[in-house]
């Protein structure tokens, strides 16, 4: 791309230092507290963490729909541009043309009294200028690669008239009409079924591999995560805890949280003995530990996780073509050897 | 992971049933509403066309005939008035009047509710905090006052009534359009507009504007009952056309104060008000539960 001669990587889209506060009655919320990544054409990147740990509000934050009280500071690099700069209007041209978002709920995401046809359509008018019957075949093709079925006949219907799946697949739809760059896609299944859900994931696999879009996955089902990404990021309490390719973060996992969040899956073989949960609840964002955001459910913290922030740090790791892309970090002050004992032997309180 | 749909599955394809021809199945199976709509129509049209077909006029006297009852004799089948007057002919040409008003106000209240209600929603803040407070000042005026004041001052005159009616009946409906106003600009579908790049002011139009026109089908169809009953109201207490034109409001003025000698100048119109009253509420019921049936 033409503009992207400011950075050397070329990535696509490149966070740096993202920090998003919202002003409340009870004071600031550090929703993000400087997030970096950078993502490149065609890959999938994955934000996993529990509610409240920032990854819904980083979306939001690229796509410049913050609510009204809040504020991101930093910069979101997309092909030259830092899209924190620009103006409502300037950004409309960007939004849904080349970065398009995938709404969590497919049930409150498309307008009841509006058929799908007029919201399909829509995008295209306002970024490319179409007729609405050009318009309208393009979105018939679309709903086709979403595989609708009776797609030319379905597009004329509300949203009220198709399934939970259906709905998700036409918001898929609508998100791809432009042919964007980047989709968002935030917790694209969380209000699906099972079975709906792996059909969902299975056609965004698909879709990725036809037309080279990058995705941003968020979630916080590691299922999704193993499936789809080739790059990981672990978030808790706005920060990064660990990143890394997908296979790091599953089979090297060596932060105690991500370790706590695999511990605490369900495995359909029976395997890993019980389930583990994480002790205690994520942490208020209006009042941060002022050391790791982890410390306080921590097995291994001291008082150095109480007091300071840990550093997001390179991790030593096998060569191999995956490592070299996707650099293993995390931000622990315990070396890694010492997770691999239990807290008692280590003589941790819990 | 392809996945196998089979073709009787593909095949199906229903057509599309829009929110709009939704509520029109459930507002034709109200009975009540439905009887509603047609007496009610069936009023309006012998408002309109009857007083023609009459062999009097709304202000002939009969000086023959003053203050009799109900009779075949010369067509006088509601009786006439302590002058002579028709009371069917003049009861109708009330009925023009009442319901005219009635119409007229509403549109004048839903327009400035409408607009004003969702200004204040959409754009939210101070503009919203000054607007809302505006109609909380209007709430607390008693507008029986105002209305007195303005005829004394002005006069009487229909479109005097109209005006009155109007500047005391949008607030309610100010009120219910910025709430649904703001419960739909936090919707997930107006962010999902945001997100493919809409600008505000389609959102607007586009988006926001059909989610409102049902809760105000709603509102209006309830106004226009409270329109005519506020307009019979100030007629009642003589604040409203002047003689010899009427509506029913004056008739039931007048009629009351002949209860005692001639009953049928008060039951008739007042009928008729009546009639009108039920007949708008169902049809604002049947409204309400064919277009927001989670209500029920």
């Amino acid at each position: 791309m033409s503009a992207s001669d400011q950075a050397p990587t070329a990535a696509l889209l490149q966070v740096q230092n993202l920090q998003v506060q919202f002003a409340t009655n009870d004071g600031p919320v550090y929703a993000v507290n400087g997030l970096s990544f950078a993502m490149q054409r065609g890959e999938t990147l994955g934000i996993v963490g529990e509610s409240g740990s920032g990854k819904s509000q980083t979306a939001l934050a690229i796509m410049g729909l913050l609510a009204r009280n809040g504020r991101a500071t930093g910069s979101i690099d997309y092909q030259g541009r830092n899209l924190l700069a620009l103006s409502e209007q300037e950004l409309n041209t960007v939004r849904g043309s080349q970065i398009a978002m995938a709404f969590q709920d497919p049930m409150t995401a498309l307008n009841p009294y509006l058929t799908v046809e007029r919201q399909m359509t829509e995008t295209l008018q306002l970024h490319k200028g179409m007729d609405r019957k050009a318009a309208r075949a393009s979105a018939i093709r679309m709903l086709d690669a979403v595989k609708i079925p009776a797609a030319a006949s379905r597009i004329g219907m509300y949203p009220h008239e198709f399934s939970g799946g259906m709905r998700q697949r036409v918001m898929l739809a609508m998100a791809l009409m432009c042919e964007p760059a980047i989709l968002l896609a935030d917790e694209p299944t969380t209000a699906l079924d099972v079975t709906v859900q792996a059909q969902v994931l299975a056609l965004l696999g698909d879709l990725q591999k036809d037309m080279g879009i990058a995705i941003l996955l968020i979630t916080h089902d590691l299922g999704v995560i193993a499936g789809l990404c080739d790059q990981v990021l672990v978030m808790y309490g706005g920060r990064v805890m660990e990143q890394g390719s997908a296979a790091h973060i599953f089979h090297h996992a060596s932060h105690p949280y991500t370790r706590g969040l695999l511990g605490a899956i369900a495995r359909i073989d029976g395997q890993g003995g019980p389930l583990l949960p994480i002790p205690g609840s994520p942490p208020q964002m209006a009042q941060l530990p002022s050391g790791c955001p982890f410390a306080p459910r921590c097995a291994w913290a001291d008082g150095l996780c109480d007091s300071q922030v840990p550093a997001l740090q390179d991790i030593a790791q096998a060569q191999s073509e995956q490592a070299l892309r996707y650099p293993a970090r995390r931000a622990c002050h315990r070396p890694v050897e010492l997770l691999n004992l239990s807290p008692g032997e280590e003589g941790a309180h819990v | 992971m392809p996945y196998l749909i089979p073709k009787s599955v593909t095949e199906i394809a229903p057509a599309a049933r829009s929110p709009w021809l939704d509520a029109r199945q459930r507002f034709v199976r109200n009975r009540a509403a439905l009887v509603s709509l047609v007496i009610l129509m069936l009023i309006a049209l012998t408002c309109l066309v009857g007083p023609w077909l009459s062999p009097h006029a709304y202000d002939d006297t009969d000086w023959n005939l003053m203050g009799i009852g109900p009779t075949w004799d010369h067509w006088h089948l509601f009786g006439t008035d302590e002058l002579g007057r028709d009371l069917l002919v003049r009861t109708l040409i009330g009925g023009r009047i009442s319901l005219t008003v009635g119409v007229l106000a509403t549109l004048v209240s839903v327009s400035l509710g409408v607009a004003w209600g969702a200004v204040a929603g959409f754009v939210g803040g101070k503009v919203d905090a000054f607007m809302m407070r505006i109609v909380d000042i209007l709430y607390a005026i008693p507008y029986l006052l105002i209305a007195i004041m303005m005829v004394t001052i002005l006069g009487r005159d229909f479109y005097l009534v109209v005006l009155t009616i109007s500047a005391f009946s949008w607030m309610d409906m100010a009120r219910v359009v910025r709430g649904q106003t703001l419960s739909i600009k936090s919707k997930e579908y107006i962010e999902a507009a945001r997100a493919i790049g809409v600008p505000t002011r389609r959102i607007i139009f586009s988006h926001v504007v059909p989610n409102l026109l049902g809760i105000v089908v709603i509102y209006t169809s309830i106004t226009v009952p409270g329109v005519i009953l506020t307009e019979s109201v100030l007629s009642f207490l003589g604040l409203g056309v002047q003689e010899p034109m009427t509506s029913w409001g004056v008739l039931i003025h007048d009629g009351a104060n002949v209860m005692e000698s001639s009953p049928w100048m008060i039951w008739f119109p007042g009928a008729a008000l009546t009639l009108t009253l039920y007949c708008a509420n169902f049809l604002g019921d049947g409204m309400r539960d064919a277009l927001d049936p989670k209500t029920r």
